[in-house]
């Protein structure tokens, strides 16, 4: 499965107040550290597995822990609408 | 530092719409008074490092505009987050493809009745109603999410079921369902506009019933009005807190209805940067914070929450745009509001129109 950003939502870096905001329509929240771990990785073309290889290097962790805490975190991300199901 | 989150570009008052609760000042600005495209491009670029992380492209009927695609390109290239809030009359299938082209992020249509007869009544223009539709298809279509802004007063509410039907069947994510504010044309119509008490609690009960019956299909916003409310509404977030204007004229302003207190004078974006208009200018400065306010919001509870409710409210109903609220039962000015609400009995409307000066 390739994880989307829902229709009207994206990542925006808010330089003024040195973080990253999601956007959508009428709202806007500003992600922890793990789930924007995982939205800068959102970009169309990665899978799952593609975002569980690149965080499990970048943070020199088992895949398979990675691997649940990716997928529990995109569940959510779709749960409040900022990735489409 | 305190910097505002949104900008409200007000790209225009020219409207083929004529709503008699219009949100634009009872003196409307002509096109020849507008300000240029380059202008709004300096404007986003200058919100955007100010903090601002959207804009909301309205009017008036900010697509009666010739360079609304150019505008909408210049706010995506500074980086906001571009909502086009419309009355959705205008907009075709070429527009559309154009402004999803350069990156327009989400549309809000406005709705002023569940069907045609009463939309086209309320609206003043003949054919509005199916246009709006066809609108909404495009957006749909675009793959853009839509949200519905029904306007309610005394006078559709009755059709307040039909309206949540409506935004289901026109493919809406999210619903306002957003009571009349009384400043400007409004005001001037508000014996025509104001809902009963029972009106107000049928509502409420409706909105409540539906969010639950379309949790997961469609969001319901519902802003109260506060005639009948015991507190105010923390207008703006606050007096330049959150939230800055650019009028059509290039008037930054802290609230859409701010240049209704007449004695104020506001920057304009002809002759200041918005950083200066915003820190240092004496208009924004001035409701700013709770410094300002006497009794009986001074050293209230609630005098970081609701921030002294509305100055353009206080200014039309007391005369007094430091004065608290009427809206709020501590004011001394409070009863305003039961008269007026007893006294609402008018049926017709004074719609908006360009006034002629001499």
């Amino acid at each position: 499965m390739i994880p989307r950003f829902a229709p009207g939502v994206r990542l925006n870096h808010d330089k003024a107040r040195a973080r990253w905001v999601v956007m959508a329509p009428e709202r806007m929240f500003v992600p922890d550290e793990t789930a924007l771990e995982v939205l800068r990785l959102v970009d169309g073309a990665r899978d799952v597995e593609a975002i569980v290889d690149a965080l499990a290097a970048k943070f020199d962790a088992p895949r398979d822990e990675i691997a649940a805490d990716v997928r529990a975190m995109l569940d959510d991300l779709v749960t409040r609408g900022a990735l489409s199901g | 530092m305190r910097a505002p989150l949104a900008l409200l570009a007000e790209l225009t008052h020219r409207c083929p719409l004529r709503c008699p609760y219009c949100s634009n000042p009872v003196e409307l600005t002509r096109a020849s008074g507008e300000l240029t495209t380059a202008e709004w491009a300096r404007v986003f670029i200058e919100a955007a490092e100010l903090g601002c992380l959207q804009v909301h492209l309205s009017g008036g009927e900010p697509t009666a505009r010739r360079d609304i695609t150019a505008i909408v390109a210049a706010a995506r290239d500074a980086g906001l987050y571009t909502n086009l809030i419309t009355a959705g009359v205008l907009l075709d299938a070429a527009l559309m493809t154009r402004l999803v082209a350069v990156g327009l992020d989400h549309v809000q249509i406005s709705v002023q009745d569940a069907e045609e007869t009463g939309s086209e009544r309320i609206g003043g223009m003949k054919g509005a109603h199916a246009r709006k539709e066809a609108a909404a298809r495009l957006v749909r279509e675009a793959g853009l999410t839509l949200t519905l802004n029904a306007v309610v007063h005394r006078q559709n509410l009755h059709n307040l079921p039909l309206l949540i039907d409506l935004a289901l069947a026109w493919g809406a994510a999210r619903l306002e369902v957003a009571h009349v504010q009384y400043y400007g044309w409004a005001l001037a119509n508000r014996d025509a506009l104001l809902p009963t008490r029972v009106q107000l609690d049928e509502a409420t009960r409706i909105v409540t019933a539906a969010r639950e019956a379309h949790e997961g299909r469609l969001v319901i916003d519902y802003v109260v009005p506060d005639y009948h409310a015991a507190r105010p509404k923390a207008c703006m977030g606050g007096w330049g807190n959150a939230f800055l204007v650019v009028s059509p004229a290039g008037h930054v302003l802290p609230c859409h209805a701010a240049e209704s207190i007449t004695g104020m004078s506001f920057p304009n974006v002809r002759e200041t940067s918005l950083h200066a208009a915003w820190e240092e200018s004496e208009a924004f400065n001035r409701f700013r914070g709770t410094d300002w306010m006497p009794a009986p919001c001074r050293g209230c509870a609630h005098a970081e929450r609701d921030w002294g409710g509305c100055r353009c409210q206080a200014f039309a109903l007391t005369g007094d745009a430091g004065a608290t609220d009427p809206a709020c039962a501590l004011s001394p000015h409070h009863a305003l509001l039961a008269t007026a609400l007893a006294e609402a009995s008018a049926a017709r409307f004074r719609y908006r129109q360009f006034v002629v000066r001499h």
